[in-house]
């Protein structure tokens, strides 16, 4: 078969690609393939490979450095979330996520959203179900903890969080708010039981420091 | 509480719920010249079920059920009773009373989602605690659960700390969709974290005729406020009554968020309407006499009334007595007609079809039967 873009050439490069229900064919040779930017670059990560293939789109890699080639044609797509099939742009629209799984799933995109809707909030203070959390208790099980107070890398980042944020609440002297977060403090190093130590250092050497303004 | 102690879904008004007054319309309690209620809400959804959106027909169903049996077999208090309404099987004039009441969104009684989904027919739910209707329980809205506690007065402490304890009794047999990054999730992101939603009624009708309104609103904006209608999210403010919220969920405990509005901002505006009330009284004192005097005098006289005029100048009328620029009025009867005047409460009181000019015309005749004079 004749490549369709030069009709010179042997044709090695077959792409079959559905478009809108559309079976659109291409059979190009190297060099047009090349040149239209399409590669059979046999190191493609084997998961874009699967995304390009699952999102229905060609496998055209653009080429870095090259002004003549033309820009991807479809725009960065997220996968639609494996709990429940929500794709991305969807929620775009509604503003309302599927599925518990979709704040994984979209996590890179709504992170920063979300930030910005709690003005700066970014990790969760306060309440953990209660039952849950006895249970917890009563049988300890390494993966209930962690999806209720995330692991040890998780819960130090929001102990450290916490300090500073006491820590900045005694230096406005708003006293009444850093107890506040000494107490979550408090809870959320005792929740945890032995898995995380309370850094006494942060804690009290703020609250010492809240005494000595106070008296 | 079981589930063969509360009336017939069928008919869920049978006990004659619209003729009492409901809890946020009592007024009294804290700062009840400013302040008409306070209101706490928790959104919460359950492990293993996709949020109300995306979830099949069977998924809704089995989240109700499961909520349903969940909430009907809590212990409750003595003299309180669980009315459990299948809304799917409801009227549309009993869905449109429980919204009157604020016992549920516009959006749960259409059964539609922000994304257009669902409809009338969308398997939901409402439970309402009476007598007092100070707990109420929305089943398969945006979340799966939305909860809500009233009290009337300024009085957030006191709703939170019964909405904890709800919140526990429903835990209890129901598994949350939780993590430990996000905290409760949320069909909306812009609720994850505590999921809780702390707001006060307030009625600002001095902030409103000193001209001093948009200045609080924009001061409670800076502040991470939200400052909706009468109806909550949407709906126009009525005869100068505003519901203000906080937007953040996220970062910060329940504590916290309850200590930003009870200590500093809803004292603050509350300062701001009695200043401005009582700076009228001694510098405006005919021009506030006047259009108490006037609005007493139509809702008095009147043969037609819209309903939006009423809540209008019963605020006035509040704003009357409160002052004492009018005598012989009592603010309980104002509080009545709030509701009464609703169209869904006008149509259940009459029993009747009306035209909307017939409703016009009944309105202004209740009123008139209520504050004599007519």
């Amino acid at each position: 078969m004749r490549c369709h873009e030069c009709q010179e050439h042997e044709a090695t490069f077959h792409e079959v690609v559905i478009h809108h229900g559309k079976k659109i064919e291409r059979h190009l040779c190297e060099h047009c393939a090349r040149e239209a930017g399409i590669s059979n670059d046999p190191h493609m990560p084997i998961s874009q490979l699967i995304s390009s293939y699952m999102m229905g789109q060609n496998l055209s890699i653009p080429k870095v450095g090259r002004n003549d080639q033309p820009a991807p044609k479809t725009p960065r797509s997220s996968p639609a979330c494996v709990g429940c099939g929500l794709t991305f742009s969807k929620f775009k629209s509604t503003g309302l996520l599927g599925c518990s799984a979709c704040y994984a799933t979209f996590a890179d995109r709504i992170g920063p959203m979300i930030e910005r809707a709690h003005e700066g909030g970014c990790s969760h203070i306060g309440k953990v179900p209660k039952r849950a959390l006895c249970e917890l208790k009563n049988t300890p099980d390494q993966s209930r903890l962690q999806s209720l107070l995330g692991d040890a890398r998780q819960r130090e980042e929001r102990l450290e969080q916490l300090r500073a944020m006491l820590a900045k609440s005694v230096q406005a002297e708003d006293y009444e708010q850093a107890a506040m977060f000494r107490d979550e403090l408090t809870r959320l190093s005792t929740l945890a039981g032995s898995q995380i130590e309370p850094s006494p250092k942060g804690n009290r050497a703020a609250m010492n420091e809240e005494s000595s303004r106070t008296s | 509480m079981q589930a063969s102690d509360h009336p017939e879904p069928s008919d869920p008004m049978k006990s004659g719920a619209f003729e009492r007054n409901t809890e946020w319309l009592r007024g009294d309690g804290d700062a009840c010249d400013v302040v008409m209620s306070s209101r706490v809400r928790l959104a919460r959804n359950l492990a293993g079920f996709p949020f109300t959106s995306q979830a099949s027909e069977i998924d809704q169903h089995q989240v109700l059920e499961a909520c349903k049996s969940r909430i009907l077999s809590m212990p409750i208090e003595d003299e309180s009773q669980v009315m459990w309404v299948d809304l799917h099987d409801s009227k549309r004039d009993d869905r449109l009373l429980l919204v009157e009441r604020q016992l549920m969104s516009r959006q749960h009684a259409k059964g539609k989602r922000s994304d257009g989904s669902g409809g009338t027919d969308s398997p939901r739910g409402l439970a309402v605690l009476l007598p007092d209707e100070r707990m109420s329980v929305m089943v398969n809205e945006e979340d799966h659960l939305r909860m809500q506690v009233v009290r009337s007065g300024f009085a957030l402490e006191s709703c939170l700390h019964e909405i904890n304890t709800l919140d526990d009794a429903i835990e209890e047999g129901i598994d949350y969709a939780y993590d430990a990054r996000f905290g409760y999730l949320t069909a909306c992101p812009t609720n994850v974290g505590t999921g809780l939603r702390l707001s006060v009624m307030m009625h600002l009708p001095g902030l409103a005729l000193s001209g001093e309104l948009e200045k609080v609103r924009n001061a409670a904006c800076d502040m991470g406020l939200a400052v909706r209608g009468f109806y909550g999210e949407g709906s126009e403010s009525a005869g100068d009554f505003y519901q203000v919220s906080n937007q953040t969920t996220l970062g910060k405990s329940d504590e916290m968020l309850l200590r930003e509005m009870e200590t500093e901002i809803i004292p603050r505006v509350i300062g701001y309407e009695r200043h401005a009330r009582s700076k009228m009284l001694k510098e405006q004192d005919t021009v506030l006499r006047d259009r108490v005097h006037r609005a007493v005098g139509t809702l008095r006289h009147a043969r037609l009334m819209k309903v939006d005029e009423a809540m209008e100048l019963l605020s006035l009328a509040r704003l009357g007595v409160l002052t004492g620029v009018v005598e012989g009025i009592d603010l309980g009867v104002i509080h009545t007609l709030m509701l009464q005047v609703q169209p869904a409460h006008l149509q259940k009181t009459l029993g009747l079809e009306l035209t909307q000019q017939q409703r016009r015309s009944a309105r202004a005749e209740i009123i008139r039967g209520r504050l004599g004079n007519g």
